[in-house]
């Protein structure tokens, strides 16, 4: 069903070719009313750009009191609320809503629709962020200070925080309700809007990724709002879901929040898996090895990625067989995912490779998170898991495939598509040094810290034992660089949209790229595609 | 790449291993610990290390090779296979087989880590913020384990005192856990107030301690001395500053310290402990319990 309606149509010309200034009502308007696909990605992307610069400078402020033991800068529960307030943050605020905007600007040029199918909702779905970050990082200067008890929430601890709990809790429901309307959207969009002749086999692998990164998202959203909401009821309602006074259990919330965290993950990196497989075949002037594998890979890791979530509290006390269970349902894992990595690295097997800048990210995601996938594989030994669990190597591990991870993947997918959203070429040298600078600070920052958790180090410390002083003073020093590389990156934005060469409609002269979006004109018009594509 | 120098750095520290102790600057890897079951789960974590690295070295490799030889600047024209259904079968199986051969002695080790049979001594742990509370069940002993004075004072914001001068920085306490050497040690775990995590790195053993569960854990250490670990679950302000520290010694000066203990102790006896179960407060010492038996495992009716 092709319902290209244009409900969602103002009063503006149909035909707008050049800047975004010409087709939408101007002003502010234009932003909060958007129900343009494009400016609600822009929107998004933007937010998050913002988020990842708060949340970044909350890692320097860790890093910077990590720089050597002791205490110099703040108070433990200070670093604790930072701790705290940085995952969340980069979950929540940059990590998710860069892919969602990449959804935005990406998937209607994808499968050949003029726009996202629910543009009202699209506006809803954006529009609650910035009420809902407000409201969570308010909590830093409420009554206790805010959340920092982990972004993970665990009770009982969380439960001792004061007037910011109650806030927190709401910030999490607006985050899921976001979510889940972006998630939707993104579904429906892809079910509804496909250009004909575009079969599901033949959709690009980032519209892939997204689809069923939405039915993640659909399906473990609403698990966190129900673990928090009876957090929240523990708190106020005299429940005891959690409290063992009352017959309740403490680990039940564990087991429900990775219900929803480990799928949480999987959405913080299928998007990323997608704009790889867009980006290698490009640069290797080849079409990407195994399509068909690598979809089924994605929806293979999706399904796991239910039935592995206790792998993250393998200290709880399990019985034997559910230790078992999810130590080999986890070990799992590393099929599907060794499938990815094998067919990009085939891809690029006698392909004609050139290292423009999407291509230099997507290159070190591939090495990186493949780095990240070998400690994860080492922490589902539950044995060995004994001695890793909550140190430092847990903290290189997720960083490695959440950093070099999903965040160069977005970076990749940035350098990939910013031309044709512009219409103008950006600085390359400027995106190689923002490279080669991200590249080297991010493994000075995170790779030390794998030796840190192997000699015994745990993490969430604001201070540690001397015999740790230098491998965080070298992280540290990674850190500092990694957080000032990124004022390049958010410079080189800047410029971009103001300036630079005319890009072309296909922007890279490869051959390939091969997707729609290629099709239109940088940037493309305000309603992308008026009439549908006809795919072959 | 950095997989391979990690691997090389790796193993030129276990060439000089003895001087990787608890001051050993740089260090690289795990240490080796002195139970057999820290020696277990290193030579697993080797194993699974050294795997993952040859993994890397093929992969890698491939990688590399790839990027360098079919490079556009030197005209290498592309070729325009996209699938293999044989070769995607080919590296569908052999991690499949490799992960079963990690999984195998995982499991072996795994049930041998759950076996706290025939223990010879049974200490219950409970975690407060932020103490450790260790009581010797049937032994009439119990006491607080707090941060030492020395490192709590440095510690404090501004407190303009190196962390260089004050021996075993934040880890180490007042009142040390006393074990005898080559006994089979049963720790039961608890909480008072929010979660705690026990671990003692030499011991290779870390356990989360719950407000109103027990779990459980053994070691059985081989050699006398002092070992330190910390609070592994975030308990809070100062869950950095609430140290493990066990003092392991010949029998006989351990039975002569609990004798010690006890005569101290004997009037104000062990303060309510209140988590554990009727009936299982007295076990002192074997009780050839299976592992998944009643007392720990109840607590987690939904880990199925």
């Amino acid at each position: 069903m092709s319902a290209h309606d244009k409900s969602h149509d103002h009063s503006h010309a149909a035909h707008d070719h050049d800047d975004h200034d010409h087709g939408p009502v101007k002003g502010w308007r234009r932003w909060v009313f958007a129900t343009n696909h494009k400016d609600i990605g822009t929107m998004y992307l933007v937010f998050s750009l913002i988020m990842f610069f708060i949340g970044g400078s909350m890692a320097m402020v860790i890093r910077a009191e990590l720089f050597q033991p002791g205490l110099q800068l703040v108070d433990p529960q200070f670093f604790n609320m930072m701790t705290t307030m940085h995952a969340l943050i980069m979950i929540f605020g940059a990590v998710m809503p860069a892919f969602v905007g990449l959804a935005n600007w990406m998937i209607p040029l994808q499968v050949g629709a003029p726009d996202m199918a629910l543009p009202r909702m699209n506006n809803f779905s954006f529009w609650i962020l910035p009420f809902a970050f407000t409201l969570l990082l308010s909590t830093m200067f409420v009554p206790g200070g805010g959340p920092a008890g982990g972004w993970t929430m665990y009770p009982p601890l969380v439960l001792q925080l004061g007037t910011a709990f109650p806030m927190l809790i709401f910030a999490v429901h607006l985050m899921g309700a976001s979510s889940i309307m972006g998630a939707i959207n993104v579904i429906v969009t892809i079910m509804n809007m496909r250009a004909p002749g575009m079969s599901l086999l033949k959709m690009p692998l980032f519209v892939w990724s997204w689809l069923i990164t939405a039915y993640l998202l659909i399906a473990v959203m609403p698990v966190l709002a129900g673990a928090v909401t009876m957090l929240l009821t523990d708190h106020y309602f005299k429940t005891t879901f959690f409290q063992a006074v009352g017959g309740g259990d403490p680990v039940m919330f564990q087991h429900i929040f990775w219900f929803f965290g480990h799928p949480e993950v999987y959405i913080m990196i299928l998007p990323a898996f997608g704009i790889v497989s867009e980006i290698i075949p490009t640069f290797s002037r080849k079409p990407l090895f195994g399509y068909d594998t690598m979809v089924y890979a994605i929806a293979s890791i999706a399904f796991l990625s239910f039935i592995v979530w206790a792998h993250h509290m393998f200290t709880v006390g399990m019985p034997l067989a559910g230790q078992l269970f999810f130590m080999l349902a986890t070990m799992l894992i590393a099929v599907p995912t060794g499938v990815k990595v094998f067919n990009w690295t085939a891809t690029m097997y006698r392909g004609s490779i050139s290292f423009e800048p999407p291509m230099l990210f997507a290159l070190s995601f591939l090495f990186l998170f493949t780095i990240g996938g070998f400690s994860g594989l080492m922490l589902a030994i539950v044995p060995a898991d004994f001695q890793y669990h909550d140190t430092y190597f847990v903290v290189a591990h997720f960083h490695y495939v959440l950093v070099p991870g999903a965040i160069f993947g977005i970076m990749a997918g940035v350098y990939y598509w910013l031309p044709k959203w512009t219409g103008h070429m950006y600085n390359l040298k400027l995106a190689n040094a923002h490279f080669w600078l991200s590249n080297i600070f991010v493994n000075v920052l995170f790779f030390p810290q794998h030796f840190l958790g192997l000699a015994g180090m745990p993490r969430r410390i604001p201070d540690y034992s001397t015999q740790f002083a230098d491998w965080n003073m070298v992280s540290s020093l990674g850190a500092f660089g990694f957080g000032l590389s990124q004022l390049l990156f958010a410079y080189l934005i800047w410029q971009t949209t103001r300036s630079g060469a005319k890009a072309t409609d296909k922007v890279w002269d490869s051959g390939l790229p091969q997707g729609l979006e290629w099709t239109l004109s940088s940037p493309p018009p305000y309603h992308s595609f008026e009439t549908a594509p006809e795919v072959k | 790449m950095s997989k391979i120098l990690k691997y090389l750095t790796a193993t030129a520290v276990a060439a000089c291993l003895p001087f990787a102790a608890a001051f050993a600057e740089w260090e690289l890897n795990m240490p080796v610990g002195v139970t057999e079951l820290s020696r277990d789960i290193y030579g697993l974590h080797m194993l699974i290390f050294v795997i993952c690295v040859v993994i890397g070295i093929v992969v890698f490799g491939v990688m590399i090779y790839s990027i360098v030889s079919f490079r556009h600047s030197k005209g290498a024209v592309a070729a325009n296979f996209d699938h293999s259904t044989k070769l995607e079968i080919v590296w569908t199986i052999i991690p499949i087989a490799i992960l079963v051969g990690m999984a195998v002695p995982a499991a072996d080790k795994l049930i041998k880590i759950e076996d706290t049979r025939d223990s010879k001594l049974t200490i219950e742990v409970t975690g407060y913020q932020w103490k450790w509370q260790y009581n010797y069940l049937g032994q009439n002993v119990s006491f607080f384990s707090t941060l030492s004075r020395e490192s709590d004072k440095a510690r404090q914001l501004g407190s303009g005192i190196d962390p260089y001068s004050v021996k075993n920085y934040l880890l180490d306490v007042d009142n040390p856990l006393v074990v005898p050497v080559n006994a089979k040690v049963r720790v039961l775990l608890t909480a008072g107030d929010v979660l705690h995590a026990w671990w003692v790195p030499a011991f290779g053993m870390k356990k989360d301690a719950i407000p109103g569960f027990v779990n459980e854990l053994w070691f059985r250490a081989d050699q006398v001395g002092t070992y330190r670990g910390q609070c592994a679950e975030l308990c809070g302000r100062d869950h950095g500053f609430m140290p493990v520290v066990v003092k392991v010694v010949e029998q006989a000066e351990f039975d002569q310290w609990l004798k010690d203990k006890q005569g101290a102790a004997a009037p104000a006896a062990a303060p309510a402990t209140a988590s554990l179960p009727a009936g299982t407060n007295a076990t002192e010492s074997s009780d050839g319990k299976d592992p998944t038996g009643p007392l720990p495992s109840t607590s987690l009716a939904n880990a199925e």
